[in-house]
């Protein structure tokens, strides 16, 4: 077997472990971890896909940047009393929740191996696709005007941020 | 990828590990025998000649110390934030290009460096030093104490805040020499001349980020002795604390290297000066790669050199002025870098 | 000056006054909120007005992003008008509460800017950005009086519903594209028609998830809950703009899409969905008209009877023809003169009564104001669907869409929901005109909210006595 398969076998067993490790520890630091660990495997399928640049920014964007304000968050407010704030886990929400992920992956796996032609492989032009280069050229060109526009959301998004955090609102008078 | 390159790849690791960890013991001694020099004492000097075994003596120190851990602290992740702060130096290290290509094996060809061909090399280092922040804020929130806790989220603060200018700074040089890989950063240099003469401003940011980053003086404030006794490794002893500390001096070694690789142009000896032709070698022959290792790690140690000195002549930044530092001077003028950096090629590029 | 130029002018126009100009006045007048809202609202006309120039443009812009001239340009008009009628509204209302701040009318443009990318949409990327532009603005003007705890809850929980709705969203494009191998919405659709989608089970999944992500948005059954509390949590004037015209800018983007993902005729899959929608649909008349007749907050029950319309709209998609497509637009325009109308009347008398939108400060209106009570008795009129006003009309387009197609058990649900809504709107007509104030109450001018309510008023008429004035416009495109 190639080792990119042996690869992408063990990213994605890590990567399920870890989404499961994220949403059964009742402590939030140990979740807010494992969903660390869970977007370094992501970062590894990618590799193991070719994808080089999502990959080496999924690291630097997700893990690197968002997550670790998620745990400044949390350190930040200190939720020393986890054990209360988690919720007890009812019976039915669990079951349900289980049914509804097992019938979500009988339908993707039906869906993956609906291809009429069966070419569930990596394209041979993946290796030119993942580069910063391709990327870049697309964002510039083809996508440029969503990439632009996206330049807008990032201000309204500053802006209410500001707006809830900082600008103090007098109320009734 | 077969089997016999495999253990190759392996064995490279293993050995650029083992070297890291030792220079990051040896950067210890240099930073207490430049300090003494600085204060006018004489510095360690009982063990072995000129004090020169001084580093193993304090690795077997912490080796033999109790490892003690708080009653109150959350003991796994006070064992794995030291972790995490060493992983992050060493993967570091294996995108930094220590050396050209040194001998060729069943046609692949391997020097010190591990993957220095990697095409996003630059993203996987500003991806790794955002990471490290969980190794310093994790070992401050484990400990259960006022003091570490302190620390820790000082520091995260800091790195979080100073990335930002960081990852930009390093947008200019990229912009310069076209290319996310550091091996084509070092030939564009080689061929050019050095960025430091066209990044310069970019060159001063990425040296004070790079000092915060790796929460140097004057930024050390994660682990300000006056105020938060040791800050984040308040609570660590024995071996973990060596862990954190060596991280810290493993990470100055890597914030030296790339500055080399990407503003003091890598294994060029002079700039503008085709060192190979005038020595009469090939370019990528066995003498020249050595020479070129030679270079690249005395301009890497002359900037941990830089570090030190800085450490013992600055004081400390208040917490506010760092902040402001960070925000509205540093990524201002990072900005700034970028736009001029982008007429100026646009012009005369 | 090429016509693609031309097109996408009002996009360019809000974007640069927006994000370059209007972000350069603030930073330099501190504190000045009339110049920024005088800004803000020659903004908006300006940009309404370039749309109405850019309306003869025909064809797609930026390499097929976005689509202009016709359909979009209308629903530029139609967003930025709403927008105009908020900020007036708002001025006195936030003025009232000490809260009157620049930003809340930069938010305010900026999700007309995101609604009026969510119509020009040709991409899926671009609906996505235009969408995540309005809810972004909407999340923190639900939350912009920050010390009122109902109005903290409605942002909290909008932001929280919101951003699993977007994930709904997301996950759906993705699987469109792994299914088709493009973002572009004609190209699904001719994939979709043609039957070539390389993987169709993924398509399929990508349908049913961006409708539940889109139903979200126009707040249909079973996505509704949010609604009713969202809207009544909100500052009045922030529902009244999002319950409006995020509804429009929802139902713009949710015509093109489905449209090109159950292209009419193609049968198996698409129909079963059709299906679903249209039980979603009657579903969701029933839940908001019934849910809406236990209110005693008018506020609440407004909030209610707007899911209901929800379901009225999506009619037209179910009925997926032409006519269903110009019956929603029809509808829309109505309704978004009706419900802000109403809206922005709750508002004023909330700010005279303290909490005033319990339906006993309601009682004797028509004698302490006789043109609000005259007023928000058209409009409550226009809602159940009474002629001779919009309301009336729109209905009638979308009921006869459906049955058009096919779907006269829908139109059935839908009249027999229609009375049912009569009760709780005639209701509040009763309480205005037939039962006497408890005692006399202090009174306030409504400053530029009268010229919403007015122009509000105005247009339900028009539109209702000479529906084809509308008509007539859609059905050049």
């Amino acid at each position: 077997m190639e080792v990119q398969v042996i690869l992408f076998a063990i990213f994605a067993v890590g990567a399920i472990g870890s989404a499961i490790v994220t949403v059964t520890r009742k402590n939030p630091v140990a979740s807010a971890m494992a969903l660390v660990g869970h977007f370094f495997m992501l970062s590894g399928l990618y590799l193991t896909l070719e994808a080089q640049f999502v990959a080496a920014v999924q690291v630097l964007v997700y893990a690197g940047a968002i997550m670790v304000l998620v745990v400044f968050v949390i350190m930040l407010l200190n939720l020393g009393t986890e054990q209360q704030l988690a919720e007890r886990s009812s019976y039915l929400r669990g079951t349900l929740g289980t049914l509804f992920a097992a019938l979500f992956v009988i339908l993707l796996a039906l869906a993956i191996t609906s291809n009429p032609s069966g070419a569930n492989q990596l394209s041979s032009k993946a290796v030119e696709i993942g580069t910063t280069e391709s990327i870049g050229q697309s964002l510039f060109t083809q996508y440029l005007f969503p990439f632009e526009a996206v330049s807008l959301l990032l201000l309204a998004a500053l802006i209410g941020a500001v707006i809830l955090a900082k600008r103090h609102v007098q109320e009734g008078a | 990828m077969d089997p016999i390159q495999l253990l190759i790849i392996c064995a490279q690791a293993g050995m650029l590990v083992n070297l890291m960890l030792i220079a990051a013991a040896y950067m210890v001694l240099a930073e207490r025998k430049v300090a003494a020099w600085i204060q006018g004492r004489v510095g360690p000097n009982r063990v072995g000649p000129w004090g020169l075994f001084q580093s193993f003596a304090d690795v077997f120190k912490l080796y033999l110390k109790e490892d003690v851990v708080p009653a109150a602290a959350d003991y796994k992740f006070h064992a794995l934030a030291p972790i995490i702060s060493i992983a992050v130096a060493i993967t570091i290290y294996a995108v930094i290009p220590w050396s050209g290509p040194l001998v060729t094996i069943d046609g692949h060809s391997y020097g010190l460096a591990m993957a220095p061909q990697m095409n996003v090399a630059i993203l996987i280092i500003l991806a790794m030093t955002s990471v490290g922040v969980y190794g310093v804020a994790l070992a401050g929130w484990s400990s259960n104490n006022k003091y570490s806790l302190m620390g820790g989220l000082r520091s995260a603060a800091q790195m979080i805040s100073y990335e930002l200018s960081m990852g930009l700074a390093v947008i200019g040089v990229v912009l310069i020499s076209g290319s996310l890989n550091l091996v084509e950063i070092i030939n564009s240099q080689i061929a050019n001349g050095w960025n430091i003469m066209y990044q310069p401003v970019a060159f001063l940011i990425f040296f004070v980020t790079s000092l915060a980053e790796t929460n140097r003086a004057p930024f050390d404030l994660p682990e300000a002795e006056p105020e938060l006794v040791g800050g984040y490794h308040t609570e660590y002893t024995g071996m973990k604390f060596g862990l954190l500390y060596l991280a810290e001096y493993a990470s100055m070694l890597a914030a030296g290297a790339i500055m080399a690789t990407l503003f003091l142009g890598g294994w060029d000896m002079i700039p503008f000066v085709d060192e190979a032709a005038l020595l009469g070698l090939a370019p990528d022959s066995i003498p020249m790669v050595v020479l070129g290792h030679i270079t690249f790690v005395s301009k890497a140690l002359l900037m941990v050199f830089v570090f030190i000195w800085i450490r013992w002549s600055l004081p400390r930044f208040r917490y506010d002025q760092l902040m402001n530092l960070g925000w509205k001077v540093l990524l201002p003028l990072a900005l700034a870098n970028i736009a001029v950096t982008g007429i100026c090629l646009l012009l005369f590029g | 000056m090429n016509i693609d130029f031309f097109g996408s002018l009002p996009l360019v126009a809000i974007w640069l006054a927006l994000g370059a100009i209007g972000i350069v006045i603030q930073a330099f007048v501190r504190n000045n909120t009339k110049l920024v809202f005088g800004y803000y609202v020659g903004t908006l006309a300006l940009t309404a007005f370039l749309a109405i120039l850019s309306s003869g443009a025909k064809g797609s812009s930026f390499g097929g992003m976005i689509v202009l001239g016709g359909y979009a340009a209308y629903f530029d008009v139609l967003f930025c008008g709403a927008g105009i009628l908020a900020m007036l509204a708002a001025r006195p209302y936030l003025d009232r509460l000490n809260a009157e701040l620049d930003e809340f009318y930069t938010l305010m443009v900026s999700a007309v800017a995101g609604m009026m990318l969510m119509a020009h949409a040709s991409n899926l990327v671009v609906l996505f950005v235009g969408v995540e532009l309005m809810s972004i603005s909407f999340y923190v003007m639900a939350g912009f009086l920050r010390t009122d705890i109902k109005s903290v809850e409605s942002a909290l929980k909008y932001f929280l519903l919101g951003a699993f709705a977007t994930g709904f969203l997301v996950y759906g494009m993705a699987m469109l594209y792994g299914g088709t191998g493009s973002l572009d919405y004609v190209e699904i659709g001719k994939a979709v028609s043609n039957g070539t989608a390389t993987y169709p089970m993924f398509l399929a999944i990508g349908t049913v998830l961006m409708a539940a992500g889109l139903s979200f948005k126009v707040a249909a059954f079973p996505f509704h809950q949010w609604a009713p509390d969202v809207y009544d949590g909100a500052p009045t004037v922030v529902t009244a703009f999002m319950s409006t015209a995020g509804k429009a800018a929802a139902f713009s983007a949710f015509n093109p899409v489905f449209a090109a993902i159950m292209p009419d005729g193609v049968g198996g899959i698409t129909d079963t969905m059709r299906l679903a929608l249209a039980v979603m649909a009657a579903v969701t008349m029933l839940v908001g008209n019934i849910t809406a007749i236990a209110q005693t907050s008018v506020k609440r029950m407004l909030a209610f009877s707007s899911v209901a319309h929800a379901g009225y709209l999506m009619m037209g998609i179910v009925a997926g023809t032409a006519y269903g497509h110009s019956a929603i637009v029809f509808y829309l325009t109505a309704y978004m003169f009706m419900q802000m109308g109403s809206f922005v009347i709750v508002g004023y008398l909330e700010r005279e009564q303290g909490d005033g939108s319990d339906i006993e400060n309601y009682s004797g209106l028509s004698k302490q104001h006789p043109m609000l009570a005259a007023m928000m008795a058209m409009f409550m009129f226009s809602l159940a669907g009474i002629p001779p006003f919009a309301g009336f009309f729109g209905k009638y387009m979308l009921f006869y869409a459906a049955i058009q197609s096919g779907y006269t058990w829908l139109t059935i649900v839908a009249v027999a929901s229609s009375v049912i809504s009569v009760y709780f709107y005639l209701g509040l007509i009763v309480k205005m005109y037939f039962t006497d104030a408890p005692g006399k109450k202090t009174t306030f001018a409504t400053g530029t909210a009268g010229f919403t309510i007015a122009i509000c008023s105005v247009a339900i008429l028009l539109l209702g006595i000479f529906p084809w004035l509308l008509t007539n416009i859609i059905s050049t495109w």
